[in-house]
């Protein structure tokens, strides 16, 4: 990078990309993934939170996995605005696949097409996707 | 009474729903369950070829796992069945046997 960045006593800031793909109960990939945000948080980094494919359903509003005697662990995505994560975005095609609008999800998210998504992921520095 | 099919992948992320559909038999049930649930969202991409299997076949949803996803009975296509626990446990006694796609 830039020859000032090397010379500052600062870390760089770096640009962390975590991609949801997996609905949220069958497998313990989106609660993981959850959890390494939330400690993310702490080393302020400029995080993004993205959801896609299937990883749309984890911000399904209505969950109630108790039913399954499983964490709920849906509630936890609205104290991510607490933590400093606000970059938040889902892919408009995984949405619609799945018959969802803006409306059925448990958070305020920004809404991109697949192509700018493509794009906003090669713009990271760090990406994480499970 | 033909086999009893369980689907426990979502039809997005896996072939395992295709898979059994392609299969099916005279008298066969399908039963979608865990993930494989998303599968009976009307408004979904899996809708099509999922009412076309419940013109022939009876298809069931396990409600529980419908639950704990948020997906609301009214939001599932038309002729899919919402059934509990113990409708599982007769399902798999009145079929001849079960089969899993996972």
């Amino acid at each position: 990078m830039s020859v000032e960045s090397d010379n500052s006593a600062e870390p760089k800031v770096k640009r962390f990309m975590y991609v949801n793909r997996k609905a949220p109960h069958g497998t313990v990939y989106a609660l993981e993934v959850l959890e390494m945000v939330l400690i993310s948080a702490m080393f302020e980094q400029d995080v993004h939170l993205t959801f896609l494919d299937d990883g749309v359903f984890q911000i399904k509003k209505g969950q109630n996995p108790s039913v399954l005697e499983m964490k709920d662990f849906s509630k936890t995505y609205r104290a991510l605005d607490g933590y400093g994560i606000e970059k938040v975005f889902v892919e408009k095609e995984s949405m619609e696949e799945r018959g969802l609008s803006q409306d059925d999800l448990i958070i305020p998210v920004e809404i991109i097409g697949r192509e700018e998504l493509g794009a906003l992921m090669e713009s990271m520095d760090v990406v994480l996707s499970a | 009474m033909g086999p009893l099919h369980t689907v426990n992948k979502s039809p997005f992320a896996s072939t395992a729903l295709e898979s059994c559909l392609a299969r099916l038999t005279e008298g066969a049930a399908v039963l979608l369950i865990e993930d494989g649930v998303y599968a009976a969202l009307a408004a979904g991409a899996a809708a099509d070829r999922l009412a076309e299997a419940a013109n022939r076949h009876p298809v069931y949803v396990l409600g529980p796992d419908l639950a704990a996803r948020g997906l609301a009975e009214a939001s599932l296509l038309d002729g899919v069945r919402v059934i509990d626990y113990l409708g599982f446990v007769d399902l798999a006694t009145r079929h001849s046997a079960v089969q899993s796609w996972f």
